[in-house]
């Protein structure tokens, strides 16, 4: 299986820094660390949900609370992926193909998004968009459009937390291929959207592929800011991570309900990693 | 994966712009038009709604404001974040260099499936990464170890979600560096330790500086693996995050936004911090 670029380029031949003990305890120390920290764990939440055999997981697997919460997740995710690829793809191509005074500021405030707490994204959507008090909500209320513990506010929380993951892939491409092949469109007589459909999308192909993958994955496992504006009401807008917790803390019952949906999310997750990991190298080798 | 976690070195100088003409703007009509409507909806979506948060923390002036912050459990609260975060990354520091050591530096059967293990940590959802440091760290632990709701958990949950930063800052920087010099040193009599401080560590500093600022601000940020984790203990386990959601939920959101802002500076000042680095790292490279 392919990996990362950065291990499968080339690497140097493996030197004897330090002598053979100590690259053995190094080694030794990592896959331990990271065995106890990551591996045994996740590993354990295939084993959690397979406990009671298979058929109380197809059983779960067909517990219309989690049909729903699986089907608004992905819905959710496809809006906010959606809107995060418009507007990554385009935010991109402004703040590397142009000049405009408060450039700088706006490529870093892009990136905030990273930073925020979950929390504090839904804190803020919910002072600007709650139906009550929020700045906004009233007025959209009257209109007939509820935000906050509704659809709409769980596709603004993920979208808010996905933002930068498409821009932070396809700057660097933009960026490395300059713009010779464009100008000698344009002086060949291309329109702008032609130039943009024949030169600069197949060069960002991937940087968006990659961008999209990661942002779904992200998307489907929102919690933090989901929590806040979902109000997690089931068959409304309970997804699947508020599934995972809520089904968690259910007194007295079993928790296979609980694992599988987190070993679905696990898998999803695992998958997309996988994706860009094989997509990857193919990509570096054409540039 | 790198890409997602290593600081933007690239963005914040792009293509030669100084050999065009010196305008301002080379905006037209069209990108123009672009531009206004990306700034509307990133307003809409993350400007306004961050600068609410700050209104409502200012409701009611410094006195107002420094009462919600010194409120005991508050306090206590976001100590622990700062507290917690400051140890983790420290770890993270030591084993994120050793990790990223081992993946350049060492081949063995099974490297490339720890590349994978690294991201991990950022593509499981948060609930979910708690639930599996619930099953080996907690009541039901087959290794016969609980920490549930002990504050050991909490900086279980930061290490593990922390675990990619430090590794993917650090990897593409050992990557590039020249084994000739450490060989140099090495055949003028330097020993291993001298050869790694003197020589590898003084290249990787801004690496792992920024990969730490990373991992702090992550630390504080974080609320969902904690959730059944840490059990969220008032002056106990109870982070900063889980504190906003408590004062969400009591509909004091008053309170909420005093201990969102100090969350949002702090992201701020790593943000500003991390372009200082990354300009440093293009500095260098040059």
């Amino acid at each position: 299986m392919p990996t990362d670029p950065v291990a499968t380029d080339a690497r140097p031949t493996p030197r004897r820094s330090g002598g053979g003990l100590f690259r053995n305890l190094r080694r030794a120390v990592v896959i331990v660390y990271l065995g106890l920290l990551v591996i045994w764990p996740v590993s354990l939440v295939a084993v959690n949900a397979f406990a009671g055999g298979v058929g109380p997981v197809l059983a779960a697997l067909q517990d219309p609370a989690l049909i729903f919460a699986f089907q608004l997740t992905l819905v959710t995710a496809f809006w906010s992926v959606a809107l995060n690829t418009v507007f990554g793809v385009g935010i991109s191509l402004l703040l590397v193909r142009h000049r405009f005074p408060g450039r700088r500021i706006l490529s870093a405030l892009v990136d905030l998004p990273l930073s925020v707490s979950p929390v504090v994204v839904g804190l803020a959507l919910l002072l600007v968009y709650g139906g009550t008090t929020g700045w906004f909500g009233p007025a959209l209320q009257a209109a007939g459009f509820q935000v906050i513990y509704a659809p709409p506010g769980l596709v603004l929380a993920t979208t808010f937390v996905c933002l930068p993951l498409v821009i932070r892939e396809v700057t660097p491409v933009l960026i490395e291929t300059g713009t010779d092949a464009e100008q000698a469109a344009a002086s060949l007589g291309a329109g702008p959207w032609q130039i943009f459909t024949r030169i600069t999308l197949p060069t960002i192909k991937w940087a968006v592929v990659y961008g999209v993958v990661l942002s779904f994955a992200r998307a489907l496992g929102e919690y933090g800011a989901v929590k806040v504006v979902s109000g997690g009401v089931a068959f409304r807008t309970q997804t699947a991570t508020l599934l995972v917790e809520e089904r968690y803390q259910q007194f007295g019952a079993t928790h296979t309900t609980a694992y599988t949906a987190a070993l679905l999310l696990t898998v999803i997750a695992l998958v997309a990693l996988i994706v860009v990991a094989a997509l990857r190298p193919s990509q570096e080798k054409r540039s | 994966m790198s890409g997602v976690l290593a600081p933007d070195r690239s963005r914040p100088e792009p293509a030669p712009a100084p050999r065009r003409r010196p305008r301002r703007t080379t905006l037209d009509r069209r990108s123009g038009t672009g531009l206004g409507l990306a700034l509307i909806w990133f307003s809409l979506l993350v400007l306004i709604p961050l600068t609410a948060v700050l209104v409502k923390a200012s409701e009611g002036g410094w006195t107002a404001y420094w009462a919600a912050l010194s409120d005991p459990q508050t306090a206590a609260a976001i100590g622990l974040t700062i507290v917690a975060a400051l140890v983790v990354t420290a770890i993270n520091v030591v084993m994120g260099t050793l990790i990223a050591w081992v993946l350049v530096r060492d081949d063995f059967p099974g490297r490339r499936v720890l590349e994978v293990v690294i991201d991990l940590p950022f593509a499981l959802p948060t609930i979910v990464a708690g639930l599996v440091l619930l099953s080996l760290y907690g009541p039901h632990s087959p290794l016969g170890i609980n920490v549930a709701n002990t504050r050991i958990a909490v900086g279980l949950a930061f290490l593990f979600v922390t675990l990619p930063f430090v590794v993917r800052t650090v990897q593409p920087v050992l990557l590039e560096l020249e084994p000739e010099v450490e060989e140099a040193a090495a055949s003028l009599g330097a020993g291993p330790v001298t050869v790694f401080r003197r020589i590898v560590l003084p290249s990787l500093a801004p690496a792992i500086a920024s990969g730490a600022a990373m991992s702090f601000a992550r630390g504080l940020s974080e609320f969902g693996s904690l959730v059944l984790l840490s059990g969220s203990l008032p002056l106990h386990t109870e982070v900063a995050a889980v504190r906003i959601l408590g004062y969400i939920e009591g509909d004091n959101l008053h309170g909420a936004a005093a201990v969102a802002s100090v969350l949002l500076l702090v992201a701020l000042a790593v943000i500003v911090l991390l372009d200082l680095f990354s300009r440093k790292v293009t500095h260098r490279a040059d």
